[in-house]
């Protein structure tokens, strides 16, 4: 992984007067836009530059790379614009003295003979490890606290990729992105690899023999001044040691901070039911649903089972009349783009205030009343649970609600609430609105009335007891530290887990200052960070996949943690920490967390057998939270937070313009946990398709306001406090909203993670955590340099590419994504076919191929993929796809093999969002297996493309022919080799490829190959829930099917994937081509609501 | 005015043949370099940390070949035994050998042996030794008769060449399953009958001819 130092200061040195491309003329796309939509017809696009046909995006359409990106710029300093042909470059004769050089090398290389190599056993062969078989191993991963049961590949002892754990409720076989990427954090060679004591390597030993005598000390005054700090605790065996702690040292106090915790729903929980509760959906019973502003199916605890309840109830395949019954429908209202985006069936983007006095209107539309709440949820809502939704309407729905305001702007906004009221009331007790942690407190209090009142509490909503231990309130908690400090009253201050408050605390508390009070300051945690550099000592954290623990998931379900290999700088577990406080330190970790659930009584009377049993199924049945009945709903809440959310939309109408500043955990690195990763760095966000960088997104048409570039360098202030930042003009965003992610700069992450993007903590206060009203947002000269991958990659189609390629039925041809409405669908089952014309067979100069064994083909749900991005880490893991950094970003050289393109369409204020995976499409006729001279790329039997990279001689012929411009070639060496640790990461199964060499998707064709060895020694034929590609493993909504499509001659069943295949959904994409891909899409079906369809969205803000 | 005297003429036709022969000289011997046991070490016996002799075990003490290489039918790998497995006999014989004292060593210690690799594919080949016996192919086929050997060395080029000799035309070396591990099978001397039992083995095994390059090269 090349470092990616010195892109910031590239980044910062690019003068404004370069950026020509960044320089959108908004209005002319507004009028460009128009003019397209006059033809009819949903148009794609997937850019600005794209809608304003700059020269550069044409360029691109034709390029494979931009203008001199492949040549030779890295030796002297480019001026890190790809457009720029001045910067750098090799002279003639340097490029023929190396030529020369090279031709001379590569012949003697070939008659080198191969080196000796050692070749070592084992002394003692463990049990189950037969040489050259992966084992896996049932472990728990977790994020924010809360736990993902997975299984982890162990070869011979060394882990290198997490898959789900079909048994686990939080995973059900899937996971999401950061479970993928944790096999690179535990090689990260950046990780802390000694315990330090003021800033001198020291000893376990040490430590605790300072301990043990500090703490002889304090037990005399029972503990006073010794405080801890942690993030969120679910693991039932920490949490035992909280108690124990608490026992001990009676005034000893563990403090909580979670940067991107569940604030506003604690809250929110402790106002509508007085006490803390937590919320859990079962969208597998909802008809409608509403997200409002919630990133339900990427972020938070559940996030992976959410999406695979939803997408459950998305799986279209055939035209039934009732398709629109049995289908669920999404509505989402959201003030940036979430995961939701690409998969509702209408959006509605609102700036966070005015979505909080959308639900007070849709609170008062559906008749919720504070006084019917509170007679309604007392009595009886389990009993009308059972009762068929369409029996009855609610009861509140004729009373006249007392609830006052709430009117959305704009009709368009008024519009979507009458529908949206009308279709939640019609489907009472069968529907779903989610109001989570990115709102304030008193908008969650209305979601729980509204889901009350429509009768979905025990339907589709639980509450339960909290999953959290001891659920305090976090942004209190540290305050309550930080007044601590600052008095003097802390004199031992352990930070647990990774804490690193430093820089992740509330700005106005000003930890820095208060930590240099404290006498004994302790860090535990992976990296030395920003917090470690402030403390006497740092015991570094083992990893995750090197620690016993345990951890409850979303619904409470316990787990154990067990390790894959011993700790690699000898790392130690919180609990193990712990217990030196606790005075249990001869206690290995793995006894700290036996002992515990040997007394816990939760395994029953046969501890061991239950115990090994639990171990390998990866849950401890039994500990899910029993739902709880609906708690009764405090009346006086629900008009409070009304008054609360009208007070504060009626301050924000009288100042029209200013700006809501929103933070946001990153999509890709979370709270900065992440900020080292290089996958996750690299992986573009799906919304923005940005990578190693956060920035400041607004809309267009606040950019146009705010006379704002695309990417113009502008300071953000909130309370006195200012931050230097740059906007990122995403289409899509809530006008007057600026949406800042957390995590990004970073001052000690290591050599990958340090310095980029913006650090949006130095703003973010205790009392604006998510949503601060009324920021300040100056223009500053000059543009930021983002690497943006949205534009690369393109795929030619019709929209916006040329006027007399638009003007026929051509256009038609060149759908790459296909969505339709139910209706359209219902009316005509064929629209998609219809939608191009696929040329005959025969009608090809290639030759005509019989596949008679396997042929392995791939298809992708449109309707259900969320673009969450977890596919496109788990193909880097399976596949040893390196990292190429920023500067290469820059040059469209990145790497992934399967890549989530993201579509806009329609206005360029209201667009729709669509995603589109993008793997390899192992074209039948490949037009990049005739275009080889080497025939290092080739047809299998199977109906592959097979890349043979020893033959591969760098031509880049193959990549050039490639309509769908999946081929991606190594042009430096982007695979680590020097270090030793990320040598331990890769895939034993895959080569590591070299410099010079072309590599694409292969449809994991080892794990093909490993089933079919498999299935001809053992005589069974190929089992088809034993062969998945990693991408389709991984997929949280089970989007991607893969299988044989012979399947039926060896199982004597059609695969899926032939069933999906013959959908009429069921589509090719640029089939126009006569290409005959393998992968093949599902088209998009919107069950959309026949009130929200009639009129254009852009003629209705006309009227507006 | 002429530069050159008129038997250039003849001179520059011959080099045009004399470089052209070079060229096919130089080409012919780089292939046949590539093919030699100079770059493809066939036929090379290296430095072990223990002369270890399969002659002795295998024609002399009879062991079969699993013993040792126990996950020759499950895995890719046919294995390498571990300490332990050479301890089993030799903790009981020749106890204080000077021979085995690495041996010792290794288990004392709980220190691996280095080995050095005797058969050696490139990185970007993918072999697999479970498809292959159960596929009917015999040690010895790609090994050699081991038991001939006292020291371990390449029996086969193990070019791509030499693979795909076998994967265009594998019944060849098919030969009943019971005989895999037989060094000394043979098939039957007359042609006809050979080619009898090949054609019943490969239909019963369901040999295939994989040639396709995701087979080896991943």
């Amino acid at each position: 992984m090349p470092s990616t130092k010195g892109s910031k200061a590239k980044c910062g040195a690019a003068p404004a007067a370069k950026a020509g491309p960044s320089r959108l003329d908004l209005a002319a796309v507004r009028e460009r836009l128009a003019a397209i939509g006059g033809r009819g017809g949903p148009e794609l696009w997937r850019s600005l530059d794209e809608l304003a046909e700059t020269p550069e995006f044409v360029e691109l359409l034709h390029r494979e790379f931009p203008r001199h990106a492949a040549e030779w710029l890295d030796e002297r300093g480019d001026s890190g614009d790809p457009s720029d042909p001045s910067g750098g470059g090799v002279s003639r004769r340097a490029f023929f003295q190396l030529a020369g050089a090279s031709l001379a090398l590569a012949g003697l290389t070939g008659c080198t003979r191969q080196p000796l190599e050692d070749i070592v056993p084992y002394v003692h062969q463990p049990e189950q490890v037969v040489p050259g078989r992966a084992l896996y191993f049932a472990t728990t991963l977790t994020l924010g606290g809360y736990g993902t049961g997975v299984l982890a590949e162990s070869h011979e002892g060394r882990p290198t990729k997490v898959e789900g754990n079909p048994d686990h409720p939080a995973s059900l076989g899937s996971t999401d992105m950061f479970a993928q990427a944790a096999v690179l954090d535990l090689y990260d060679p950046a990780r802390s690899q000694a315990i330090l004591h003021l800033g001198q390597v020291a000893s376990w030993s040490g430590f605790m023999a300072e301990m043990s005598q500090l703490l002889r000390a304090r037990e005399k005054l029972g503990g006073q001044g010794v405080r801890v700090l942690s993030g969120t605790v679910t693991s039932p065996s920490l949490a035992a040691q909280m108690q124990e702690l608490s026992r001990r040292l009676p005034a000893a106090r563990w403090h909580r901070w979670e940067p991107a915790g569940r604030h506003n729903t604690r809250a929110a929980a402790a106002r509508a039911f007085g006490r803390p509760l937590d919320c859990r959906y079962d969208l597998s019973r909802a008809d409608v649903l509403l997200t409002v502003d919630s990133d339900l199916f990427a972020m938070g605890p559940g996030s992976v089972a959410y999406a695979r309840q939803f997408a459950d109830r998305r799986r279209v395949r055939e035209a039934s009349p009732d398709l629109a019954q049995k289908m669920n429908r999404l509505y989402t209202v959201e003030s940036t783009p979430t995961s939701s985006a690409g998969v509702a069936d209408h959006r509605l983007q609102l700036s966070p205030l005015e979505i909080e006095a959308f639900l007070v209107a849709l609170a008062r539309e559906l008749g919720v009343t504070a006084a019917g709440v509170a007679a309604s949820s007392g009595a009886a809502a389990p009993a009308s649970a059972a009762a068929p939704a369409s029996a009855a309407a609610p009861a509140s729905a004729a009373a006249p609600s007392d609830i006052a305001g709430g009117s959305p702007t704009g009709p368009a906004a008024q519009r979507f609430l009458h529908a949206v009221a009308q279709d939640l009331r019609a489907h009472a007790g069968a529907s779903l609105v989610v109001v989570d942690e990115s709102l304030s407190p008193a908008a969650q209090v209305l979601g729980h009335a509204i889901n009350e009142a429509l009768r979905n509490a025990g339907a589709t909503v639980f509450y339960s007891a909290p999953v959290e231990a001891d659920p305090v309130d976090h942004l209190q908690s540290i305050g309550e530290l930080v007044r601590d400090m600052n008095a003097g009253q802390v004199e031992v201050l352990i930070l647990l887990g990774g804490s690193n408050p430093v820089y992740t605390a509330p700005a106005e508390l000003d930890f820095t200052a208060a930590l240099k009070k404290v006498a004994l300051r302790i860090h535990h945690g992976p990296y030395a960070d920003e917090t470690a550099e402030f403390c006497h000592w740092h015991i570094p954290a083992a990893h995750e996949l090197e620690s016993w623990g345990d951890a409850r998931a979303f619904d409470g379900t316990a787990s154990i943690a067990q390790p894959l290999i011993e700790p690699l700088f000898g790392g130690k577990t919180a609990q193990e920490v712990m217990a030196v406080l606790v005075g249990t330190s001869e206690l290995s970790a793995f006894d700290l967390v036996r002992s515990f659930w040997r007394g816990s009584g939760k395994l029953g009377g046969n501890f061991d057998a239950a115990w090994r049993k639990a171990l390998h199924d990866g849950v401890i049945p039994g500990t899910a939270e029993p739902p709880a009945a609906p708690p009764p709903l405090a009346a006086a809440a629900v008009t409070q937070a009304a008054g609360e959310i009208e007070a504060a939309a009626a301050k924000l109408r009288q100042a029209p313009g200013q700006i809501t500043l929103a933070f946001r955990p990153d999509p890709t690195i979370f709270d900065g946990r992440y900020a080292a990763n290089a996958w996750l760095q690299e992986l573009p966000k799906p919304a923005t398709k940005l990578t190693w960088d956060n920035a400041v997104l607004v809309s267009p048409a606040t950019a146009q306001r705010l006379k704002l570039g695309v990417n113009q360098r502008v300071q953000l202030s909130w309370k006195g406090r200012k931050l230097d930042a740059a906007v990122w003009t995403l289409p899509g965003q809530a006008d007057d909203t600026a949406t800042l992610s957390l995590g990004y700069g970073r001052s000690h992450a290591g050599p990958r993670g340090t310095g980029l993007g913006f650090n949006a903590y130095a703003l973010r206060t205790s009392d604006a955590a998510w949503i601060a009203p009324g920021a300040g947002l100056q223009t500053l000269p000059g543009d930021y340099v983002f690497a943006c991958t949205q534009n690369h990659h393109v795929i030619e189609m019709s929209a916006g590419i040329s006027e007399d390629i638009l003007a026929g039925k051509e256009a038609q041809a060149r759908h790459v994504i296909r969505t339709g409405t139910v209706a359209e669908f219902v009316k005509n089952p064929e629209f998609v076919r219809e939608m191009s014309e696929t040329p005959p067979r025969e009608m090809t100069l290639y030759p005509n191929r019989v596949y008679s064994g396997h042929a392995w083909a791939m298809a992708i749900d449109l309707n259900t993929c969320t673009g969450c991005s977890a596919c496109v880490v788990a193909c880097q893991a399976e596949n040893n796809v390196p990292v190429v950094g920023k500067e290469q970003v820059l040059k469209h050289r990145e790497m992934q093999w399967i890549r989530v393109d993201r579509y806009f369409s329609g206005d360029v204020d209201n667009p729709q969002f669509h995603n589109q995976p993008v793997p390899c499409m192992q074209c039948e006729n490949a037009p990049c297996e005739v275009v080889c001279p080497v025939a290092a790329t080739i047809h299998s039997d199977e109906g592959l493309n097979d890349m043979v990279y020893n033959r591969c001689v760098g031509t880049r012929y193959c990549s050039n022919n490639c309509p769908y411009k999946v081929r991606r070639f190594n042009f430096l060496r982007y695979s680590e080799k020097s270090s030793p640790l990320l040598a331990m990461l890769q895939n034993p199964d895959v080569t590591v490829r070299m410099r010079g060499v072309m590599e694409k998707c292969t449809y994991c064709v080892q794990r093909i190959e490993h089933a079919k060895i498999d299935s001809k020694v053992s005589g069974q034929p190929v089992a088809e829930q034993r062969l998945m590609t990693a991408c389709q493993q991984a997929c949280p909504t089970r989007a991607i099917s893969f299988g044989d499509l012979n399947g039926e001659q060896q199982t004597g069943r059609a695969w899926e994937v032939v069933r999906l295949k013959a959908s009429p959904l069921n589509y090719a994409m640029r089939g126009d081509l006569n290409t005959r891909p393998r992968t093949t899409y599902l088209a998009r079906v919107r069950n959309a609501n026949p009130q929200l369809e009639g009129s254009h969205p852009a003629a209705a803000q006309e009227n507006g | 005015m002429q530069v050159f005297h008129r038997s250039a003429n003849s001179i520059a036709k011959l080099s045009v043949v004399v470089l052209g022969l070079v060229a096919a000289f130089s080409g012919w011997l780089g292939l046949e370099l590539f093919r030699s046991p100079y770059i493809t070490r066939q036929g090379e016996i290296h430095q072990q940390p223990v002369p270890f002799s399969h002659e002795h075990h295998v024609a002399g003490l009879g062991i079969d070949c699993r013993y040792c290489h126990s996950s020759v039918e499950r895995s890719s790998v046919a294995g390498l035994p571990p300490t332990e497995t050479c301890m089993n006999c030799h903790r009981l014989i020749w106890t204080n050998a000077d021979l085995l004292a690495p041996v010792r060593d290794s288990y004392a210690a709980n220190l691996p042996l280095k080995w050095t690799r005797v058969h050696k594919l490139p990185d970007y080949v993918y072999f697999n030794h479970s498809i292959h016996v159960a596929k009917g192919i015999g040690c010895a086929t790609c090994h050699g008769e081991v038991d001939k050997m006292p020291l371990m060395y390449q029996h086969a080029p193990l070019t791509m060449e030499w693979c795909l000799d076998c994967h265009r035309n594998p019944a060849v070396n098919v030969r009943p399953r019971s005989e895999v591990f037989n060094l000394h099978w043979q098939p039957p001397a007359d042609p006809a009958s050979a080619g009898i039992l090949q054609a019943k083995l490969v239909k019963e095994y369901r040999v295939q001819s994989l040639t396709s390059c995701s087979t080896c090269h991943r």
